[in-house]
C-alpha cells in the first residue's frame, strides 16, 4: 500500500453496504455496547451471532517504540502493526441503531479507537477458564473507568467449568455484578447475554449502583 | 472516562501512522466538530459528491446516501477510524454531511432507552 498517494480511496471501486444493508432515514441515534475478552475467546463469534450485517472490521496501526531502544545505532526503532476490531449491528427500531465492538482485552488496544468506551451503554467481558488472569486485567480496567460490564462465560469442550460461584470468587466480582454462562455460536445464547447486560444496566439506571 | 482514555499508555501507542494521517487529511489536526464525532455517529450526505472534491470526500458522500455510521466508513473504504474522523469533520464543517447521535452526555443511560434496546433484542 503506498501511503504516500493523497488518493487512497478510488471511488469507483469502493464497495458500500449491500442494499438490505442500509439503515432506513429514519435513524437518528446509535448506541454501542463493547465485547472485550482475550484472544481467541469467541468475540467475532458472540458479535456474527446477533448481528443483522455481516461483521466489518475496522483497522487502525500502532506504531510501537522498537523494543530495543538501546542497540549498538541507538536508533529508535518504529514498528507498525495493525490492529482490527470487529464489529456488527442490530436495528433495535426505525429510529435506534446498536452497535457491537468486539476488542482484545489488553488495554492498549483500546486507545487505537478514541473513545471506544465513551458514551458506551456498557460491556460485556468474555471469560477464557483456561486463562483467567486475562479477565482480571480486563476487568479492574473497567471497574477503573465507570464502564458498568457483565461477564459471560464461554462453554469450550476442553475448558475447565467452574460453577458461578466459584468463578465469582476467582474472579474476586461483587455479587451484584451479573456472571452468564453462554454459548457464542448461538445467536439466543448471544442474545441473552446481552439482556442480561440490559437488565443489570436498567437496575443500575432505576438503583445507583451500590459502592 | 473520556480523561482516562487519554491517560499515559497514549504516549507510548500512537494512534495511527501519523505520515499517512498527516497525507489524507493534509495536515489538517482537529476542530470542535472532530470532538464530536464518535464510532457510532450516524452520517448522512446532505448532497452528492461535486467535481474536483478530494476523492475520499467524495467517496463518504455516496456511502451516506442513506445513514451509516463512521465504524461503517472506515471498514467500506479500508480506512482508520481516526483518518475518517477528520475527513467527516471536514464535511461537517462545510455542511456537506449531517451527523445524528452524538454520543449522550449522561454517566449512566436512562430507563427508557435502555428498555427501548431491550424490547428489540427480545424480537432477535
Ligand atoms: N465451543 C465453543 N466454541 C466457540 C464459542 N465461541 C467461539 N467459539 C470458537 O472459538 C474460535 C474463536 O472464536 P472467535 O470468535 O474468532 O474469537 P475472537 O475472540 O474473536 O478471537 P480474536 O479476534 O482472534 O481474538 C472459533 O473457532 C469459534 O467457533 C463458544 O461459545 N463455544
Ligand atoms: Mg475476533
Amino acid at each position: 500500500m503506498d501511503f504516500k498517494s493523497s488518493e487512497l480511496v478510488d471511488a469507483d471501486t469502493v464497495v458500500g453496504p449491500r442494499v438490505e444493508d442500509t439503515l432506513p432515514s429514519s435513524a437518528t441515534a446509535a448506541v454501542k455496547i463493547v465485547i472485550v475478552g482475550g484472544f481467541g475467546v469467541g468475540k467475532t463469534t458472540l458479535v456474527g451471532s446477533v448481528s443483522e450485517i455481516r461483521p466489518l472490521t475496522t483497522e487502525e496501526t500502532m506504531t510501537q517504540a522498537g523494543v530495543g531502544v538501546d542497540d549498538v545505532a541507538g536508533v529508535e526503532r518504529k514498528t507498525a502493526t495493525t490492529v482490527a476490531m470487529d464489529f456488527g449491528r442490530i436495528s433495535i427500531n426505525d429510529e435506534l441503531v446498536l452497535y457491537l465492538f468486539g476488542t482484545p482485552g489488553q488495554q492498549r488496544f483500546w486507545f487505537l479507537w478514541n473513545g471506544l468506551f465513551r458514551g458506551a451503554l456498557g460491556a460485556v467481558v468474555l471469560v477464557d477458564t483456561r486463562r483467567l488472569e486475562v479477565s482480571f486485567d480486563v476487568i479492574g480496567r473497567l471497574e477503573e473507568r465507570d464502564v458498568p460490564f457483565v461477564v459471560a462465560m464461554n462453554t469450550f469442550p476442553d475448558a475447565p467449568s467452574y460453577p458461578i460461584d466459584e468463578l465469582r470468587t476467582a474472579l474476586d466480582l461483587p455479587a451484584h455484578v451479573p456472571i452468564v454462562d453462554c454459548d457464542a455460536r448461538k445467536r439466543a445464547s448471544s442474545r441473552d447475554v446481552l439482556m442480561t447486560l440490559m437488565r443489570y444496566l436498567h437496575s443500575l439506571a432505576v438503583t445507583p449502583e451500590p459502592s | 472516562m473520556s480523561e482516562s482514555d487519554q491517560k499515559s499508555d497514549a504516549q507510548e501507542w500512537d494512534e495511527g501512522d501519523p505520515e499517512r494521517l498527516y497525507v489524507i487529511t493534509r495536515g489538517r489536526s482537529g476542530s470542535t466538530e472532530k470532538a464530536a464525532i464518535d464510532l457510532v455517529t450516524l452520517v448522512v450526505s446532505r448532497s452528492g459528491p461535486m467535481p474536483g472534491m478530494q476523492p475520499e470526500h467524495a467517496a463518504i458522500l455516496r456511502l451516506c446516501q442513506s445513514p451509516l455510521s463512521v465504524a461503517e466508513i472506515s471498514a467500506y473504504l479500508h480506512l482508520p477510524v481516526s483518518v475518517v474522523t477528520v475527513l467527516v469533520a471536514d464535511l461537517l464543517a462545510g455542511e456537506r454531511v449531517e451527523a445524528r447521535a452524538l454520543v449522550p452526555p449522561a454517566q449512566l443511560p436512562d430507563a427508557a432507552l435502555i428498555e427501548a434496546v431491550m424490547h428489540g433484542l427480545q424480537k432477535l
